[in-house]
Order: structure tokens, then sequence, then C-alpha cells
């Protein structure tokens, strides 16, 4: 099988996501990669390094330079004529994108799987993970989203790739990127960090989740992420949040702050190695789930725990 | 402009879903079920746009079984005009791809200049009914929506994308699907649920758009996922300082 793997980039490197693809990937047959962007061929050339990479398609236009849906699927489409399956992260970039490509391709496609069962079966979470339901494909063609903690990550050298152009399409006229307003942080990314710290409802306002959630997270060289409820309550922006329709993550240690651990949080969490929780709730749903808890009031815990670490 | 609002009946937002023993899928018998969630903020914000005279009516569809009606009277207790209901058998799944071949031919007959969708169902996640709407369509799609404003002949859509925001613009007619902070979706009062009642709820057939609802993918079986079991408590900020050390966390 020949696959097509999406490699998400920001025009000048490869993003994490697109490893835990390509171990998808390689579990299904042959892996070629597309860098579709713009002035994009360091992108192309640091791709072909990753392990057991094969081709790389490199669409280097204009018109694909912030993956527009409305110009990247029909290039997909289209390169699926030789191709038997398109992978791509379950990131926002990947959801926007793989579904215009199967509803083209006229296949159904297989959100967020956890793992290769066959070569037309796989496994993936349904009802905020509280089900994991295996499924068979009848398309002649797979279009699949990969869950990234659900897969180890390729190498990203090591590989022996070759980049190859390809023809690109014209610009739809139907959309255009108008800006973006991307958070600058020192921190891991949320996805790829080995130390999450994450707060909850119960830091009150945005002025106390950062003097007391930012601090703790520094000592521990952690991403900072927080509960649906706290994000709506405005104490930090939306890409801050762990759960069945925010990030899902699977950190070495996850550190729950004030959170009670509400079903649609645990979806985005609970694959986490050790999970560590601080609620004054001793009954709280997040005990069932942690590793290790500590029944105490946050702003007093948090603190202590930021001096002796 | 006309809105077409495309909403799904799912298991209630707050019940938890249990999977039948026979590995079959997850019992929906005799549970809760209510509007999708995402569906909601889709209705709400359809609303808004025709408080501010953009939108002049709002159509809500469905495509599920008999009692998707309740649904759909729901949307148009909300603010709807008319519904469609896209009636299927019960205990029939139809999958994305065949919903956004039904939602094409609705367009078809309505042909509204926006469509409006939550980003993804909270039943099968799948997260892909308005991208697919829109490609069968030709036309753009704005997703995970988190601003709309309609200006002239093109939408603006601010989305929630993993580092943040995004914006673009979008020739109309064009898709949109809702993310959690779009809206916050009113309550029908009394007098409106009433209202509903009267208000016009076509029901028509999969058939009725030519579309084949027959499934691609076939559900081989349904599991728990693997249980976590609960750790410890520590007694004190000192027990879990020593307890994170040897971890060597910290």
């Amino acid at each position: 099988m020949k696959t097509l793997v999406w490699v998400e980039h920001d025009n000048a490197s490869v993003k994490d996501a697109t490893l835990s693809v390509v171990t998808a990937a390689a579990q299904l047959g042959e892996v070629h990669l597309l860098v579709a962007g713009s002035g994009c061929a360091a992108v192309a050339e640091a791709a072909k390094d990753i392990a057991g990479v094969g081709k790389v398609h490199l669409a280097d236009d204009a018109a694909y330079a912030n993956a527009l849906a409305e110009n990247v699927a029909p290039l997909v489409a289209d390169l699926m004529g030789h191709h038997d399956a398109f992978l791509a992260p379950a990131t926002t970039t990947g959801k926007n994108i793989a579904p215009r490509v199967a509803a083209l391709l006229d296949v159904a496609q297989i959100s967020d799987i956890l793992s290769v069962e066959g070569p037309k079966t796989f496994t993936r979470p349904i009802y905020a993970g509280n089900a994991i339901a295996t499924v068979e494909s009848t398309d002649a063609k797979l279009v699949i989203t990969v869950r990234g903690t659900a897969f180890a990550k390729a190498d990203a050298t090591g590989g022996a790739g070759s980049v190859e152009a390809v023809a690109t399409g014209a610009d739809s006229g139907l959309s255009s990127f108008v800006g973006s307003e991307i958070a600058k942080s020192e921190r891991p990314e949320l996805t790829s960090a080995k130390v999450i710290v994450s707060g909850g409802r119960a830091l009150k306002d945005a002025d106390t989740f950062q003097a007391t959630i930012f601090p703790l997270a520094d000592k521990l060289g952690a991403a900072v992420g927080a509960s649906r409820a706290a994000v709506d309550a405005g104490y930090v922006p939306n890409d801050y949040q762990v759960g069945q329709t925010g990030k899902i993550v699977a950190p070495e240690v996850y550190v729950a702050v004030g959170i009670s651990g509400a079903i649609q949080h645990l979806a985005g969490m609970k694959d986490s190695k050790t999970i560590i929780a601080i609620n004054k709730d001793e009954d709280a749903p997040i005990f069932q789930v942690a590793d290790l808890g500590l029944v105490a009031d946050l702003f007093n815990a948090v603190p202590e725990l930021t001096g002796k670490l | 402009m006309k809105a077409l609002v495309c909403v799904k009946r799912v298991i209630d937002y707050n019940v938890k879903p249990r999977v039948k023993s026979d590995g079959t899928g997850v019992d929906l018998a005799n549970v809760k079920m209510s509007m999708n969630p995402f569906d909601e903020i889709a209705v709400e914000e359809a609303i808004r746009l025709k408080e501010k005279g953009v939108v002049t009516e709002i159509v809500a569809v469905s495509v599920g079984p008999a009692k998707a009606q309740e649904t759909l009277r729901t949307a148009l207790a909300m603010g709807a005009d008319r519904a469609v209901l896209v009636q299927v058998d019960d205990g029939v799944d139809v999958e994305p791809l065949a919903v956004a071949k039904i939602i094409k031919g609705v367009v078809g007959e309505e042909a509204p200049g926006l469509i409006i969708t939550g980003k993804q169902a909270i039943d099968d996640d799948s997260n892909q009914v308005g991208q697919m709407v829109a490609a069968l369509l030709g036309r753009p799609q704005g997703t995970f929506a988190n601003e709309v404003t309609v200006e002239g002949d093109s939408v603006v859509v601010k989305r929630e994308i993993d580092g943040g925001l995004e914006t673009v613009k979008l020739a109309l007619p064009a898709v949109v699907t809702t993310d959690l902070r779009l809206n916050e979706p009113r309550y029908a009062s009394l007098p409106n649920i009433m209202k509903a009642k009267s208000k016009p709820l076509a029901t028509k057939s999969p058939a009725d758009y030519g579309v084949d609802i027959a499934p691609r993918l076939k559900t081989l079986k349904v599991a728990e996922p693997a249980v976590r079991s609960a750790g410890i408590k520590v007694a004190d900020v000192d027990a879990l300082v020593a307890k994170v050390k040897e971890l060597g966390i910290a």
C-alpha cells in the first residue's frame, strides 16, 4: 500500500505532529509525504530525512501558504490518484482538510485513529473516549486522521527520502487568509510537552491563574493547559483547552490543579503516564484517575509545592 | 439571505455512555437524548444573524430517526422558522459522508447563503460533515468558528486553531462549523416552545435526494476503554514533593 502523509509545518520547519502520523502510515505500507506550502523547500528537505520516508512531494505555491482547505484538498485528491491512503494528524489543520479530501474522493473518513489493526481496520475513540470502536473500511481508498498521542514519533533523522516537485493547482478564489493571532510562549507546546500543569475554574480569574499556575509550570519546564471551564471563564486563551473538544494530550506528567475532572476533560488527558491532582474536594472525579492525589486548598498547596521543588 | 442549520439528535452531554455487553455499540435505550451541543451553538448563531438583519429565514435540517423531530422542534423553539427531517429507521446510523450528500440535496432545494453546523457531534466525534458538505458543493468552509461576521457577499470567520486564532474570508454561499466559544445558546421560552409546535416541519427520506446511506465502514466491535485505576492520596505537600522527586520529575 502506498500512503500519502500530510506534513504539518509553518513553511519553515516540520511540526512534531507529523512524526506520529509517519509511524501510523508505516504500519500500512510505503510512506510518501506531501509538503504543501509557500517557500517551503526547507521543510521538504527536512522531511526527507524522517526515518522510513520514501518520496516527498513538494507543492510550493502561494496558494498553499496558509493551508486553505479549498486550495489544498484538490491537490491531495489529485495525488491520491496514485496513492491508497491519505493520513493527516488530527490537528486543527488535519481536521479541516481531510474530510474535504474524503468527500472529493467519495470515501468515508476514519477520524482520530488510535491503532492500526489491519490494512483497512483501525480503532478510534467515540463518545469522548468512553468507548473504542474497531472499524473496517470498505472503500477502495483510505482517508484517515491520526491521534498523535497514540503513536510513537518516528525519528526526525536517519531517513533517505527524495524530494520531487509536483504540479500545483490554481487558487480557488473561494477563500482567503486574513490573519492570525498565534500565542507566543517560551513554554513547550501543549501537545508535545513532557510535563503539563493544568488549571481549572477554581483558579478564580486570569490573574490568579497566572500567579498560581505559571510559577509551578516554569519550575517544572511544563506547558500550561486548562479545563474548558477555565477557558470559558476567560482565565486563559482557547488554545490552552485540554479535553474532548480541545487538545488531546498524553505527557509523562499531568498536574491537574483545581480541576474536578468532567468526562470531557478526562477524555483529553487520561492517557498521561502519571497524573497528579490537587483539589480541595476529596470526592472530585479527577482523583479516580490520578496516580497521586492531594486534597488541599490549591492556593496554599501550589505555592508551597512550587517553593519546595 | 437564508441560513440552513444542520442539527443532530445525540446522547445528552451529561449522560455517561455505557458500552453494550455484546460489544455492538453504546446502549442508547432509555437514555436522555438532546441536540448536539455544537449544533445548538449553530442554531444560536443563525438566530443572532437574523436578529442583526443579515439572515432572513432559518431552516433547520436533521438526518435521523422519527424522534429527531424533537430536536428540530427545539431548534424551532429557539427561533428557526422551518424544519426538514430526513428520516431514517430507528437504530440506523448514517455516516458523515451520506449526511453530507443529503445536506447537499437540501441545499439544492433551499439555496441558503450560509450553512451552519456544529464542528462535531459528541456521539461519533467524527468532525467531518461541514467540511464534506463544503467539498460536495464546491464552496468554501470556515471550520471551528469563534466569530462570524457577514460582510456583503462574503463572510469573515475567526477560527480556533491549535496555536491560537486564524481569520479567513469566504465567498458566500459558505459553510461554517461552530466551536464552543462562538456564542452561548439561549433557552427556548415556554411561549416559544408552544409556538414551535405549529411551525412547519417537512419529512423527507434519503431516497428523495437520491442518496444511498449504506455504511462504508463496518463496526467490528465497540469496547470499553482501558480503565485507569486510582492511585494514592498523599497527606501533604511534603509527601507530594517526596513522591514527585521519587518519580524523577523534579
